[in-house]
């Protein structure tokens, strides 16, 4: 009893001075709600393109502000204020942009006499990316100008800008941007009066996916087929014409200009740590508003639909999924979409994805197997056919779900496309095999129960069907019938 | 498998060249990386192993660590793909499965090519390749050395998990020619061909089109593959899509015996592998005229009368033609190994003659460059090492068709540093580009006298060099030429006769010349005047049958019955080169011994036991009973003959006493001011095996031509499954 009583003091004595134990005085920081993002934070300003694209409305809205005296401050100034604004790459991978961008900057670099490339990819192609076309459209100039801060800050000679085929007013408006740029002295010779010289092209793509991939863009831009290229070694030390480059998202070099005129830690007050700043969000589907809009990162998904678009049709209840950014990522249920806050940590913890923030929201009257079954499609059309896994696998995935729309098939070929999905994913090239798998693997994560169902209904009606989708029926009985096409399985609920 | 180069132990691989000095300075090609310089050692499967400091990839560390790594699209002298993903390894704190080919080695990484993460993932490239992969192997040729076939086994799944009742992939036939027969429905899309059509031997236009699942090898358009080095694609596919059209459906491989031999049909001396099947030569591999022999072994219009009778009428036949001295000719022609040239020499010796001539234009006068200087006459630079030179002259030569292999070295040299190359003589398409200088002696003169700007190029080269073509000798102002370029190399002796370096190399084109110079099988001043009464035709079919007098007794010794048996009053059948286990000697004046793959057929024999036997009939026998013998007369006479599969070099001094003897031969010679044209026009009938040849008949229309060769597959034949 002492000693009990003994050892019980010492503990409190020890937790005295440790942790204070008292009344809930201590209260978490509060919760902050992200979103909402005022106008006066907005970086694109013209992204509905309601005002003069070209020189005179770009320079109303604050664009070439003292461009000269940031490319002055010097490479690595930029370096460091992209660093500390926790800006990450807004193509899909989410890489940080700061330390991206200093890889060009290795050390001696000076004496490397090859040219040097920014090389901005403008082939946006993502099903459901609509966000870099409006930039091209509304703010050309702010991509001129974030060319020339981002190839100052990497020492670049020169910025390819690498623009979809298909984008011809884009294209246009951003010729038009390009020239005024040169005539007033921006880009060119002795950029902005800095002493500085950066030449920007544009190049016009001619509509394949893959060339959206890093390595294939720079394929591209040398007059090859579109092939993403193995790395290492990567495009930092041997890049376009075998001259070091950077590749950089259209939206990414955008914002640099004015991250780098409001400081680091303006743009880093949005968002949650590591997913700081804002961003395009492209919201598109069964919402009552679909638009694309400049938010803060971090915004709640469920309060990105309600607030900008007019809540999804019917209502949130009404909900069946959401594919949260583009076709390469996985679509979330409603109980997830309720939740997840858009970011890259958030929506990697719920097994998916901030993509290019890409919103694709389906609600009940969607045929869910069909939606991604479209994918599959479109992912098998655009393979370059380069490497083994992803130029079978995708064709056979697709054969499966376009099975699976219907029902023809067997229960246990479920399984058997998610292994074939693991099977491609990570033994690719490039990201296509990965972005081809995991809408198949959020599908059948999250509506396995649907794919079922379906698979039973056209057996009720039509009869069994072997793996592959032959019916059981078709198969002249008089043959032997292998084992493994399973048409010997019994299923539950079958009439035997 | 692929042999390019005579030499299995060459240096420097394609696509993996080190870049020199300026980082881009002169270099043709795109993508290539910056060297790496020190020892890497890293773990394979537990064990250390140190790979050398050229650029290793994780493929050959794991070879090195006895680990062996499935591969399709990998090859040690193509570029890297990493397309088939065959040789996915696990490496330490790499998340995903790593492509062994293409990832370089790294100090320390610590790689597994055990664990199940490897197996599975090779099991599912496996699937995916046999997804759409005709289960053809019955009426395959590949079948039994299908790098599929066999990986599959050792690699794969048991069983299919396709059943798609969308079926496999149908793809089109392609028409490459008549050296391969295409079976795309195969293709596993490795792209090996691609590359080495490209990288190698220089033809662009054979690639990809399509993508994704439709991705299709072939000529973007429709046509041949006109390349003298197609054949080799054929061995590259490590799948049964590229196959040798000649063997289709010919012999299996477990049925063949293979045996080591030298080619003849050019003087590079490639190695090749005989594959025969009982007394046939079912193919030659790897060379560009993988070629179904039967024909020419079976047909053949010799033996009519007996041995004896045959050489007893040669006796008799010079007896009755009087011929006596220098009367008594021997030409050796382009098939003739060392052994038999000894032994044919020794022979017209004793008959008390020196009238030993060559089978080509000027063959019956003394060669101008002389053959006391070995120098003179050989490719001295060595065939490895024309890679080192970095600015060559060709004259008179199109080494694409003189010496196809030796060729595309140039052209990897010239794709991956900044060799300049210059040519004197007939345009020619190359595979790599070159300054165009002028065809004729004024063009030589112009550059010995420093003009134009390849002149001043080549006089900067570190190691600059002069390729000459074994024709230039033939042509009417060669004499002139090679007394101009041999007071040339003299005067600039620091730069292009060094005791490292010797720039001066005469490129052969017949496969028995060089050991021709090399035995002194070349006629003396006063035998060349003498009209011949009796010529022995040894292997000679390219003779001119107006230099053969009327009254002459001619005797052929060979083994096609091609032209020169069409003159002869007695031929005598001998073995062909897959026949017999004799010496070659190569441009370089490299021996190298050729083995016998089947017996010769019927009644023929070895070359030299015809002479020898000859020699008895004749009243004076020679004094060597057995090739080893012989083989000690050749040490006697040159022992660089004997020394196989070596190069001595000729001293500096020598080289250049060799030169002053070239320019005082030829001292008095004219200008005429002809072109100097080349030598080779059709480079798949260049001698009676080939002109014996139906496949090589339908490469000269189809290539040479531009005909329709016959065997085209184009409309009749759909694809089929």
């Amino acid at each position: 009893m002492l000693k009990a009583s003994n050892s019980v003091a010492g503990i409190q004595r020890q937790a005295n001075i440790s942790i204070k134990r008292s009344l809930a005085t201590v209260a978490d920081p509060p919760v902050r709600r992200y979103g909402g993002l005022k106008d006066q934070d907005r970086i694109f300003t013209n992204a509905y393109c309601r005002h003069d694209h070209g020189i005179k409305g770009a320079l109303s809205r604050g664009d070439w502000h003292r461009t000269k005296d940031i490319l002055l401050k010097g490479d690595s100034w930029i370096i460091q204020t992209i660093k500390d604004s926790g800006l990450r790459g807004r193509g899909g991978a989410g890489f940080p942009s700061g330390l991206k961008w200093s890889f060009m900057n290795k050390p001696d670099w000076q004496k490397d006499k090859r040219p040097r490339y920014l090389v901005v990819n403008a082939d946006e192609g993502e099903p459901g990316t609509c966000k870099d076309r409006e930039i091209l459209r509304g703010d050309p100039h702010k991509l001129v100008e974030g060319c020339l801060v981002a190839g100052r800050a990497m020492n670049a000679t020169a910025a390819y800008i690498y623009i979809r085929g298909e984008f011809f007013q884009e294209a246009s408006h951003l010729q038009q941007a390009i020239t005024e740029a040169y005539k007033g002295g921006l880009i060119g010779k002795d950029a902005c009066g800095s002493g500085y010289s950066f030449d920007v092209y544009l190049h016009r793509g001619a509509g394949a996916y893959i060339c959206g991939e890093e390595t294939a863009l720079i394929e591209s831009l040398e007059g090859k087929q579109g092939k993403p290229r193995l790395k290492p070694p990567f495009p930092a030390d041997v890049g376009l014409f075998g001259c070091p480059t950077t590749v950089a998202n259209v939206e990414t070099v955008a914002v640099a200009p004015t991250i780098c005129r409001r400081g680091g830690s303006w743009f880093a007050s949005f968002g949650r740590e590591r997913n700081q700043g804002t961003k395009l969000f492209c919201i598109s589907g069964h919402v009552n508003n679909p638009c694309v809009v400049e938010e803060e990162m971090s915004i709640p998904l469920k309060d990105l639909i309600e607030r900008h678009c007019g809540g999804v049709r019917g209502g949130w209840d009404n909900l069946l999924g959401i594919i949260p950014g583009g076709s390469s990522v996985p679509v979330l249920p409603i109980d997830k979409c309720s939740e997840v806050l858009m970011d890259y940590d958030s929506l990697k913890d719920a097994q998916s994805g901030l993509g290019t923030g890409a919103v694709i929201v389906m609600d009940k009257s969607t045929d869910i197997v069909s939606a991604i079954a479209r994918f599959s499609s479109f992912y098998k059309h655009e393979s370059c056919g380069q490497c083994t896994p992803c130029r079978e696998g995708t064709t056979w995935m697709m054969n499966m779900m376009n099975r699976m729309v219907e029902g023809r098939a067997h229960r246990r070929e479920i399984d058997m496309l998610l292994e074939l999905t693991k099977q491609v994913e990570g033994r690719t090239i490039c990201a296509l095999g990965d972005a081809a798998a995991w809408p198949i693997q959020g599908l059948m994560r999250h509506f396995r129960p649907e794919v079922e169902a379906r698979i039973d209904a056209f057996r009720a009606s039509h009869g069994g069907v072997m793996f592959g989708g032959r019916m059981i029926h078709d198969a002249d009985p008089t043959l032997a019938i292998p084992d493994n096409l399973g048409a010997n399985l019994v299923e539950p609920g079958d009439r035997v | 498998m692929l042999r390019l180069v005579s030499r299995p132990s060459s240096t420097g691989r394609l696509g993996k060249v080190v870049c020199s000095g300026a980082p881009h300075g002169g270099r043709r090609s795109i993508a290539s990386t910056s060297a790496r310089q020190a020892d890497i050692t890293l773990t394979v499967d537990g064990k250390e192993v140190t790979v050398p400091k050229v650029r290793s990839a994780l493929i050959q560390a794991c070879e090195a660590a006895g680990a062996t790594i499935p591969r399709f699209c990998y090859h040690d002298r193509l570029a890297i793909a990493g397309n088939c993903r065959m040789c996915l390894v696990e490496v330490e704190r790499s998340p995903k499965p790593v492509a062994s080919c293409a990832m370089p080695a790294m100090p320390g990484s610590k790689v597994f090519t055990n664990t199940p993460l490897v197996h599975e993932a090779r099991e599912g490239v496996m699937e995916f390749l046999l997804a759409n992969h005709p289960l053809d192997c019955p009426i395959c040729d590949q079948g039994g050395e299908c790098d599929l076939q066999d990986q599959s086994m050792r690699y794969g799944s048991d069983r299919t998990r396709f059943h798609e009742i969308t079926g496999k992939r149908a793809v089109e036939n392609k028409d490459l020619g008549p050296l391969v027969k295409t079976s795309m429905n195969r293709c596993i899309q490795c792209t090996r061909c691609v590359r080495f059509a490209n990288e190698v031997a220089g033809v662009e236009e054979l690639g990809t089109t399509g993508r994704g699942n439709d991705l299709q090898i072939g000529m973007y358009v429709e046509k041949t593959m006109d390349s003298e080095l197609s054949g080799n694609i054929i061995d590259l596919c490590p799948v049964g899509a590229l196959t040798s059209k000649p063997y289709a459906l010919h012999a299996r491989p477990w049925e063949l015996k293979n045996t080591e031999s030298i080619d003849v049909m050019d003087a590079v001396g490639s190695n090749i592998r005989v594959d025969s099947r009982g007394v046939q030569v079912m193919r030659i591999q790897p060379r560009t005229n993988d070629e179904v022999n039967e024909e020419w072994i079976t047909r053949r219009p010799f033996v009519a009368a007996s041995w004896e009778e045959a050489l007893q009428t040669i006796a008799d036949g010079i007896a009755s033609s009087g011929a006596t001295g220098n009367e008594i000719q021997a030409v050796a022609g382009h098939l003739a190994d060392t052994e038999s040239l000894v032994a044919l020499k020794d022979l017209i010796n004793r008959l008390g003659s020196d009238n030993l001539a060559l089978d080509q234009i000027n063959g019956s006068a003394p060669p101008l460059h002389g053959v006391d200087v070995r120098s003179n006459y050989l490719f001295n630079s060595t065939i490895p090492g024309v890679e080192e030179a970095d600015a060559i002259l060709l004259v008179g030569t199109n080494p694409r068709h003189e010496a196809a292999v030796l060729n595309s070295r140039i052209r990897k040299s010239w794709l991956h540093t900044s060799l300049e190359v210059g040519l004197i003589g007939e345009r020619t398409d190359t595979a790599y580009g070159y300054d165009y200088l002028g065809a004729d002696s004024k063009a030589l003169a112009d550059f010995i006298a420093g003009k134009g700007a390849f002149a001043a190029k080549f006089k900067a080269a570190k190691r600059p060099l002069i390729i000459v073509g074994s024709a230039l000798a033939e042509q009417p102002d060669g004499a002139a030429a090679y007394n101009a370029l041999a007071k040339f190399v003299e005067k600039n002796k620091d730069s292009l006769i060094t005791p490292e370096w010797n720039g001066f190399s005469v490129l052969h084109r017949i496969a028995s010349r060089p050991a021709a110079y090399e035995i002194g099988f070349v006629p003396s001043k006063k035998a060349a005047s003498t009209q011949p009464k009796f010529i022995y035709l040894l292997n000679a079919d390219e003779v001119d049958p107006k230099s053969i007098p009327a009254n002459a007794f001619v005797v052929y010794q060979g083994h096609h019955g091609d032209l020169g048996a069409s003159l002869a009053d007695v031929c005598l059948p001998a073995a062909a080169y897959t026949e017999k286990a004799m010496t070659w000697v190569n441009t370089e004046g490299r021996s190298q011994v050729g083995r016998a793959a089947v017996p010769p057929p019927g009644a023929s024999r070895e070359d030299w036991k015809i002479i020898r036997a000859l020699s008895e009939v004749l009243g004076s026998p020679l004094p060597y009973d057995d090739v080893l013998s012989l083989r000690d007369r050749m040490w006697d006479i040159s022992p660089t003959l004997v020394r196989y599969d070596v190069v001595e070099r000729t001293s500096p001094e020598v080289a250049v006493a060799g030169l002053q003897t070239i320019a005082a031969n030829t001292v008095s010679a004219k200008v005429s001011g002809k072109p100097f044209l080349k030598p080779i026009s059709n480079f798949y009938q260049t001698d009676p095996i080939s002109r014996a040849s139906v496949t090589m008949a339908q490469c000269t229309r189809a290539f040479v031509k531009g005909e329709d060769y016959g065997f085209g597959e184009k409309g009749s034949e759909a694809a089929y499954a």
